[in-house]
């Protein structure tokens, strides 16, 4: 048992589609992730996984069951409401990346600060830390496409962590890239878990991610199939 | 630069033929309603200039008199009553009406004849830049307007022609007293006018009343309509507002010009909608990606909203600047289109509630978005 998750998932189940379209995508499924660990969740195409991202990302309400994230339960709540929450306490890290290509590197990270109505000077000085972290302080000006793809995820998981947020939700961030670079964004999300106490969940295909785990939980068809320390 | 509008800038100018086609929307749509305002404002004033340098309190009118220039007739005799009235210090007669000029080399063109005599108010030439009221008295003595020389196939002053077989010398220029009609005006005494006119020595079109200091215009009204039988007094506001009317909604006239406005409002308005909804979708998955990473409604709609009044700044700067051109080109022409401070800021105003009201569509479209989509590869 985790003492104090920082996210934690209830007996959760899911539909997606309507009518004759309508799948159970998520069929009951519990976990928590606690701080300072990194966990692993793997499992073939269909599997949940990405659904399951979704309703821990407070981006899709549960059919039933419920979210917890820092104890607070995410039931009933609105859009606007589980929006604060996802600026407040989660940072995501995505296989496509997701930056805005008009923008630089540095004001792409900054984003995830302005959002939240922080002042510019210091979210500047912040952000520019933050890629420091992940090695890109050079590059704080260059724009998505003057950055390679290890670069660009470089900035994704600056733009994740620079909130301070507690919980890192990845979708296959090693996905698109070379074994190099994708070696590079596993020590940085595990240096993030280990080094700053933060609960870091990462969906993955990729089996060279499998010695940053601390955890690995196995989906299938809607279901966690169990949770083993590797 | 806030973080907010360097995003809006650069999704607005990211696709420069697409921004450019917006660009041409606002422009296009702004100088129209522009040109058609400000030619109903021009007309709104054309079609009281003479009511508005007219010295009078009262206007004694034919009855259903519908503008300065559809006057029937009033009997001279009418004067004289006007005049035993209380608080009225004088009743001047005016004559309008239509008649045909004969061009020196040849042919005719119709002309408006305004008479009035010299001295005591009246409705006379003003705006004079060759001559002056004076020049009227000696016989044949007319003031035409220097813009209507071509017309009336006169080089200046001192230049003769007929009015219906009566002789007429030009003997002062004016400048700037143009007719909405493009009808040149002649001005010149009352029983020349008559005569110009075919009109019988004992009528004239409207009397003129001054007002004797300190007398009550209202009394002045009723004692008037009481003495007068089948006329109205008017004062000049009254007089000036039923002319407008007649002219600008009687005949369609203004109705056309707000038809031409609303259209290019509504064309605006469609153009940036359009540009707007086709902007954001192209960049929908980077507002689920704002969504995702916890941005509120308000911070998404603040992005769509600065677009639009980029697109509002500097469409309308484009605008007033074509706008100021067109001014200036028609400023010597027989309907000068207007441009008043008001007119501009109005226009501003116009542009900013357009291509904002423009942004409903996009905003609607990315309120409904699914920031779960992020995750889809």
């Amino acid at each position: 048992m985790i003492e104090e998750p920082v996210i934690e998932a209830i007996d959760v189940v899911k539909f997606l589609g309507r009518g004759a379209g309508e799948v159970q995508a998520l069929k009951g499924v519990s976990l928590a992730l606690g701080r300072g660990e990194l966990t692993l969740l793997m499992g073939p195409s269909g599997s949940g996984k990405t659904t399951l991202l979704s309703v821990l990302g407070c981006m899709l309400t549960p059919s039933s069951g419920s979210v917890r994230i820092l104890g607070r339960s995410t039931t009933k709540t609105g859009p606007d409401e589980l929006a604060k929450l996802r600026r407040d306490h989660l940072g995501f890290v995505f296989q496509s990346y997701r930056l805005f290509p008009t923008l630089s590197a540095l004001d792409n990270v900054r984003l995830a600060l302005d959002v939240r109505g922080e002042p510019a000077q210091p979210s500047i000085a912040k952000s520019m830390d933050v890629l420091a972290t992940v090695g890109l302080a050079h590059k704080a000006s260059a724009f998505p496409r003057e950055l390679s793809g290890g670069e660009q995820q470089r900035v994704a998981v600056a733009r994740a962590i620079v909130g301070d947020a507690a919980i890192i939700l990845a979708d296959e961030p090693t996905g698109a890239l070379d074994s190099e670079n994708g070696h590079a964004i596993m020590t940085i999300l595990a240096r993030i878990a280990k080094d700053f106490g933060r609960g870091v969940l990462v969906v993955t295909h990729d089996p060279r991610s499998l010695p940053f785990a601390d955890r690995i939980i196995h989906m299938e068809d809607g279901r966690i199939l169990d949770g083993v320390k590797p | 630069m806030s973080l907010i509008f360097r995003l809006a800038s650069r999704n607005l100018l990211q696709d420069r033929l697409r921004f450019v086609a917006t660009i041409v929307g606002v422009v296009f749509s702004i100088v129209l309603v522009n040109v058609q305002i400000g030619l109903y404002l021009s007309f709104e004033r054309m079609v009281t200039t003479m009511i508005d340098h007219a010295a009078a309190d009262l206007w004694v009118v034919p009855f259903g008199t519908k503008c300065f220039e559809g006057a029937s007739l009033l009997d001279i005799r009418d004067q004289a009553r006007a005049m035993s009235v209380a608080g009225v210090a004088a009743a001047v007669p005016v004559l309008i009406g239509f008649s045909e000029w004969t061009v020196p080399s040849g042919g005719s063109t119709p002309v408006f004849v305004i008479g009035s005599n010299p001295g005591g108010g009246g409705l006379h030439p003003w705006n004079f830049v060759d001559g002056d009221l004076d020049a009227l008295a000696p016989p044949h003595a007319v003031a035409v307007d220097r813009t209507y020389f071509g017309r009336l196939g006169i080089s200046g002053n001192g230049a003769t022609t007929d009015i219906r077989d009566q002789e007429v010398r030009v003997a002062a220029v004016t400048s700037g007293i143009r007719s909405f009609t493009t009808t040149p005006f002649v001005f010149t005494v009352l029983e020349r006018a008559q005569a110009y006119v075919g009109t019988p020595v004992n009528k004239v079109s409207y009397l003129l009343v001054q007002l004797a200091p300190g007398t009550d215009v209202e009394a002045a009204r009723r004692g008037l309509t009481a003495s007068l039988d089948k006329v109205e007094v008017l004062t000049s506001a009254e007089f000036r507002d039923r002319s407008r009317a007649f002219w600008l909604f009687g005949t369609g006239a203004g109705a056309a010009l707000f038809a031409g406005a609303l259209l290019g409002t509504i064309v605006g308005t469609v153009i940036v909608a359009q540009t707007l909804y086709s902007s954001t979708k192209d960049h929908l998955i980077e507002f689920a990606t704002l969504r995702a990473i916890g941005s509120s409604s308000s911070y998404i709609h603040k992005v769509i909203i600065y677009q639009a009044l980029l697109s509002a700044i500097i469409g309308f700067s484009l605008a007033a600047g074509i706008g100021l051109v067109v001014v200036t080109m028609t400023r010597d022409s027989a309907l000068p289109i207007v441009m008043t401070p008001q007119l501009t800021a109005a226009l501003f105003l116009l542009t900013v509630a357009m291509c904002v009201a423009s942004a409903t569509a996009a905003i609607v479209q990315v309120t409904r978005i699914d920031p779960a989509r992020v995750f889809a590869q």
